[in-house]
């Protein structure tokens, strides 16, 4: 199967890998998994006082296209509000990245890894 | 010969529809209606009976494969009942569980990287008794005390474990050949 080249830079040079302290107040923790493929993803965003994602992590355990997904979210939230993070559809991460469609449900896990991390910022905020 | 095409799996081997199978039993049933179905007994036959006979042979194996894994046999009596495991769809599994999941990655992949073919094995041994319990649970919500949507999360658990489970013998292959 031929992959795009941009799926293979994320996946051979993937962007922001690694975690943040998830008791830390400014940190939302989003993890997921696809039972259908095993995949596990951990995306975990960092959030200013403005209410903007100024840095994104993740660690993922899956195939390339899971990990390529996840790497390209990281880059995208950085500099969004919460709104925007979650604006952001699979169908715009499986494009990006050029996803056969065997590989969709990559993007999906991505999309609700976001949602997720967003989630449990709000949590630790609502008052 | 008859065959019913409308019958469920249980029915087809005169089995009672519930999680918990008597092995023995579903492996006799599965040899008698094999062999009554077998092709060779239709060498005779006009070609529409054929094609029933074979039609028939292959939905005994189906229902054979089904019934025999405990995966699958629960995910089939949760579609029985009109539950899907959404195990393509549902990517909520609990935070517990997934931190679990990604410790077993961490395990085996150190297992690998150090060569470590023991460890691996010792993975193997801790991970069907981790599947054993899930099924043990299963039974219960299936059979004695029904819960359609922690049977499906169990199924959809099973699936991880199932994922681990060719990742270990995938990486102890890659050691040992």
């Amino acid at each position: 199967m031929a992959y795009s080249d941009k799926l293979m830079d994320h996946y051979e040079n993937p962007r922001n890998v690694g975690a943040f302290d998830k008791g830390d107040e400014s940190v939302g923790t989003g993890m997921v998994g696809a039972p259908a493929c095993g995949d596990v993803m951990k995306l975990q965003i960092k959030v200013n006082e403005e209410g903007v994602i100024e840095d994104a992590k993740f660690k993922t355990y899956g195939c390339g296209s899971a990990i390529a997904s996840s790497s390209l979210v990281t880059e995208w939230v950085k500099g969004k509000s919460l709104d925007e993070a979650l604006a952001i559809k699979n169908t715009e991460i499986a494009e990006e990245l050029a996803l056969p469609p065997v590989k969709i449900h990559c993007s999906i896990l991505a999309e609700d890894a976001i949602k997720a991390a967003v989630a449990d910022y709000k949590q630790k905020h609502a008052k | 010969m008859s065959a019913d095409f409308s019958q469920d799996h249980f029915a087809l081997f005169q089995l009672p529809r519930r999680f918990r199978i008597d092995a023995a039993q579903l492996d006799s049933a599965w040899r008698t209606a094999a062999a009554a179905a077998h092709p060779d007994r239709f060498a005779a036959a006009g070609d529409a009976e054929k094609r029933v006979a074979l039609m028939q042979a292959t939905r005994i194996n189906e229902a054979y494969q089904t019934l025999k894994s405990p995966l699958a046999r629960a995910r089939y009596l949760l579609t029985l009942a009109g539950v899907d495991t959404a195990e393509e769809t549902n990517t909520s599994m609990p935070p517990a569980f997934l931190m679990a999941q990604m410790e077993w990655r961490e395990s085996i992949e150190d297992a690998r990287h150090g060569k470590d073919v023991a460890a691996l094995e010792a993975l193997t041994a801790q991970l069907r008794g981790d599947v054993k319990a899930l099924e043990e649970e299963l039974a219960t919500v299936l059979d004695d005390a029904p819960d359609h949507a922690a049977a499906a999360l169990l199924v959809r658990k099973l699936r991880f474990l199932e994922k681990l489970d060719q990742e270990i013998g995938d990486a102890i292959e890659a050691l040992l050949y």
